[in-house]
């Protein structure tokens, strides 16, 4: 973790004002220029968004910019926050390597930093904080997304080795990136929370496929992986066996920082609010409707819903840093986040009118097809449900749900009786 | 987020209005006709209710630096305790006259609202007109060595209670300059007819200029005066905002003890996704709202600040700001206290129970100084329609 309190590392850091001119410098040296607009393109061959991302992680090692908040004798920078901070301030407008900030070091990274051995850190950190390797999360199941701990891929001891079978899903690139942190079931007699394990899964290895899932809007991002005896050193076990809940916990928690604004090892801001409004101006100037009352006001209410995101995340991190909010007040962020993209797209589609539902040629539909996959919103990285389980139980301490796993060796736990996919026929 | 001064001074105005001005105090001051007791005023402004926007010069001063962060905290206060006193037109008039009076004028009025001896309030809107400054239709006539003023206003705070007017009059014969004149009390031609309202305590009248004479040194600021109107509008907006977030935040709290208290069918009523799910709706409405009056606040004591001035793009962003904090707080504070009635049941709609006082409150609050709809409109045009 960072160390701020060192009195005399403190002494001998640069003063966050000279930081900050370097920071400048050297982005504008180094770094290209994000181009607004140009990022959205559902249906382009994605091939080399990876290897783009490998690349300007790399530039950012090299120039000293990579894992700030990371421990130095793992690459990182062994800076506290605020000097992340001042680098996603001023590297706003720069194409970054966002596929590395999350979920690699934002989420897998710090869960790594706080269960690995000294030879596991040693071996993955600095190989991603350079750009080298790729890291995923291998936890939603096929089986259900919400109930993580409700896990089927099942981990069998066999010497020295486990024996990895099931199936994975959602995870982002998978097909792009190099290792995954994997829940699996180690033991079915005891309760659900009790008989898990978290391991290093390397990607692409035997009796492992991975297959990319077509959303809605065409992209093929999303991936899905399936174990077929795939053979995993017991080196690569992360904790404690059958403790992998713990871990699970963890990672969650840098999940909700990351998503709250508030981790340390994110680098780069992840909100467009500006970027959007000046869309859908554009989009309101096009079609002929910059006079329409209605449309002004649409407007109007999507600029509010952008403006005040950005307050609330900047009030959740501040929140956190102080403990005036507990971990789970990420929540409310995501919370907001996916309500908000939900109208967002819906007031997008409103105002582009007939040309959301058919177009020519040169044009792309994406209003129509933003709002047909508008719902992904409230679904990735953790259901809106979840959020308000979350927030009404956690912050507001009201009654947990009601779950019947409860207290029963995981194996006697009532299952789907339909695989997914099935059903609508 | 508060520094621990601004914490400590949030825990004093808590305990002196939870004990100088309890709920019964409020209901029984519903029968008064000024809504407030003058005492009382001056025993909060001790507190510093009144001297946050004002330089140290004249016996003011900020905690934090930013004046409006700090006044939003006794804002939110009022909120939480739907809390009588003219807290909004009296800070409003102390940061014009801070901005642009005259140094007669400041040395005149600005200590006595400090001390809480003077109450004053600020005059723009007019019957049947909205809150923008174009909307200023009171005439000043150029009058030898002064003016006259002719017009209507409405909507004007605590005007029962004021010691001095704040005036928005546009200059007859120039288009559409506009001015602001102080303007005391006992002027001859100026009249107060009390109005009625939705809220128990917080009093508004109306406000007639029957050829009211000014002396040209009643002129507030030189030049045109729209800017710093935007200003005051802006601060309004704001404080009017934190009361609104303070009052959710206090009905929230009492609604979910409610919840947690309450059985039906053999269980709490907090055990009930379908309720949890709808209190986890009002918690991050809750909390968005809280941080929109943050950044607009932030925002204005930034433009106050900033070497660019009340006219410059920092003065634009805090528009923006205000605006979106006015949309969403006030589509979002009156819906959460509604959604709120509906979880006590019938209780909610007694006069008996406290929730119709909030209730009030906010209502009030989404409509002073725009409605969500008409900062929609104005957001829209920042934005480049």
């Amino acid at each position: 973790m960072v160390d701020t309190t060192d009195a005399s590392a403190s002494a001998q850091r640069e003063h966050l004002d000279a930081y900050r001119k370097r920071v400048r410098v050297w982005l504008a040296d180094n770094m290209p220029r994000l181009e607004p607009g140009v990022d959205w393109n559902p249906l382009r061959d994605d091939d080399d968004r990876a290897s783009r991302a490998r690349e300007l992680q790399r530039r950012l090692y090299d120039g000293g910019f990579a894992g700030i908040c990371y421990p130095p004798e793992y690459a990182g920078q062994g800076l506290p926050i605020e000097y992340q901070r001042v680098f996603d301030q001023e590297s706003e407008g720069y194409e970054l390597p966002m596929l590395f900030s999350v979920p690699t070091l934002s989420i897998c990274g710090p869960t790594l930093l706080e269960f690995g051995t000294e030879e596991q850190k040693q071996r993955y950190i600095p190989a991603f904080i350079r750009g080298d390797e790729l890291w995923v999360q291998f936890m939603s199941e096929p089986s259900g997304g919400s109930d993580m701990a409700g896990a089927l891929t099942r981990a069998t001891r066999d010497g020295d080795v486990f024996l990895l079978n099931g199936s994975k899903i959602w995870s982002t690139y998978a097909y792009r990136s190099d290792f995954a942190l994997c829940l699996a079931r180690t033991n079915w007699d005891v309760p659900k929370h009790r008989g898990l394990t978290m391991f290093i899964v390397p990607i692409h290895h035997p009796g492992i496929t991975v297959n990319q899932i077509k959303m809605v809007d065409g992209t093929e991002e999303f991936c899905e992986e399936f174990f077929d005896d795939a053979v995993i050193p017991a080196e690569n076990v992360i904790g404690e066996v059958d403790d992998g809940w713990t871990v699970a916990t963890r990672l969650l928690f840098h999940e909700r920082a990351t998503v709250g604004g508030a981790s340390p090892y994110t680098s780069g801001r992840m909100r467009g609010g500006e970027t959007a409004r000046d869309e859908l101006v554009e989009l309101a100037k096009a079609r002929g409707k910059a006079n329409d009352p209605l449309v002004r006001r649409l407007i109007g209410q999507a600029e509010a819903l952008s403006i005040v995101h950005g307050q609330l995340v900047d009030r959740v991190r501040a929140g956190l840093e102080t403990g005036y909010f507990p971990g789970p007040a990420g929540s409310l962020v995501r919370l907001y986040a996916g309500t908000a993209a939900v109208d967002r797209a819906t007031i997008a589609m409103e105002i582009a009118g007939d040309e959301a539902l058919v177009w020519d040629g040169d044009a792309d539909g994406r209003y129509g097809i933003g709002y047909v996959k508008r719902q992904a919103s409230c679904l990735g990285g953790g259901s809106t449900e979840m959020a308000r389980n979350i927030i009404s139980e956690r912050l507001l301490g009201m009654p947990r749900e009601y779950a019947a796993d409860r207290d029963v060796a995981f194996r006697d736990v009532r299952r789907n009786t339909k695989p997914w996919k099935e059903g609508s026929g | 987020m508060l520094n621990p001064e601004q914490s400590f001074f949030q825990e004093t105005t808590r305990r002196f209005l939870e004990g100088q001005a309890p709920l019964t105090k409020v209901r029984e001051l519903a029968g008064d006709p000024a809504g407030f007791d003058r005492g009382w005023w001056r025993r909060g402004a001790e507190l510093g209710w009144t001297g946050f926007l004002v330089p140290e010069g004249h016996g003011g001063g900020t905690l934090s630096g930013g004046g409006l962060a700090d006044l939003a905290i006794v804002a939110e206060e009022f909120g939480r305790m739907v809390s009588p006193g003219p807290l909004h037109p009296t800070n409003v008039v102390a940061a014009a006259l801070a901005a642009s009076g005259t140094p007669e004028q400041q040395a005149e009025v600005l200590p006595g609202i400090v001390s809480g001896d003077v109450v004053a309030t600020w005059c723009l809107d007019e019957p049947g007109r909205g809150w923008r400054p174009s909307d200023v239709q009171l005439m000043a006539r150029p009058n030898g060595d002064g003016f006259v003023l002719a017009g209507t206003k409405a909507m004007v705070e605590a005007a029962g209670e004021a010691d001095w007017f704040l005036v928005g009059a546009r200059l007859d014969g120039s288009g559409d300059g506009l001015v602001q004149f102080l303007v005391p009390r006992d002027a001859p031609g100026l009249t107060v007819i009390p109005m009625n309202g939705l809220d128990l305590v917080r009093r508004f009248g109306q406000v007639g200029f029957d050829d009211v004479a000014v002396a040209s040194t009643a002129l507030v600021g030189a030049g045109d005066a729209t800017a710093d109107i935007e200003r005051q509008l802006q601060i309004a907006a704001v404080l009017e905002c934190a009361q609104m977030a303070g009052a959710a935040d206090r009905v929230l709290e009492f609604t979910a003890e409610y919840a947690l208290d309450r059985y039906s069918f053999g269980r709490q009523l907090a055990s009930y996704q379908a309720l949890k799910h709808r209190f986890a709706d009002m918690k991050l409405w809750l909390e968005a709202s809280h941080a929109a009056v943050e950044g607009a606040a932030r925002a204005i004591d930034g433009a106050a600040r900033g070497p660019s001035g009340s006219n410059g793009t920092d003065a634009a962003h805090a528009a923006r700001l205000v605006s979106a904090a006015k949309v969403y707080v006030g589509d979002r504070v009156p819906e959460l206290v509604q959604d709120c009635v509906q979880m006590h049941g019938g209780i909610g709609v007694t006069w008996e129970h406290d929730i119709h006082l909030y209730l009030r409150r906010v209502t009030l609050g989404r409509g002073l100084y725009g409605t969500p709809d008409e900062h929609r409109e104005l957001l829209a045009v920042a934005a480049g329609l």
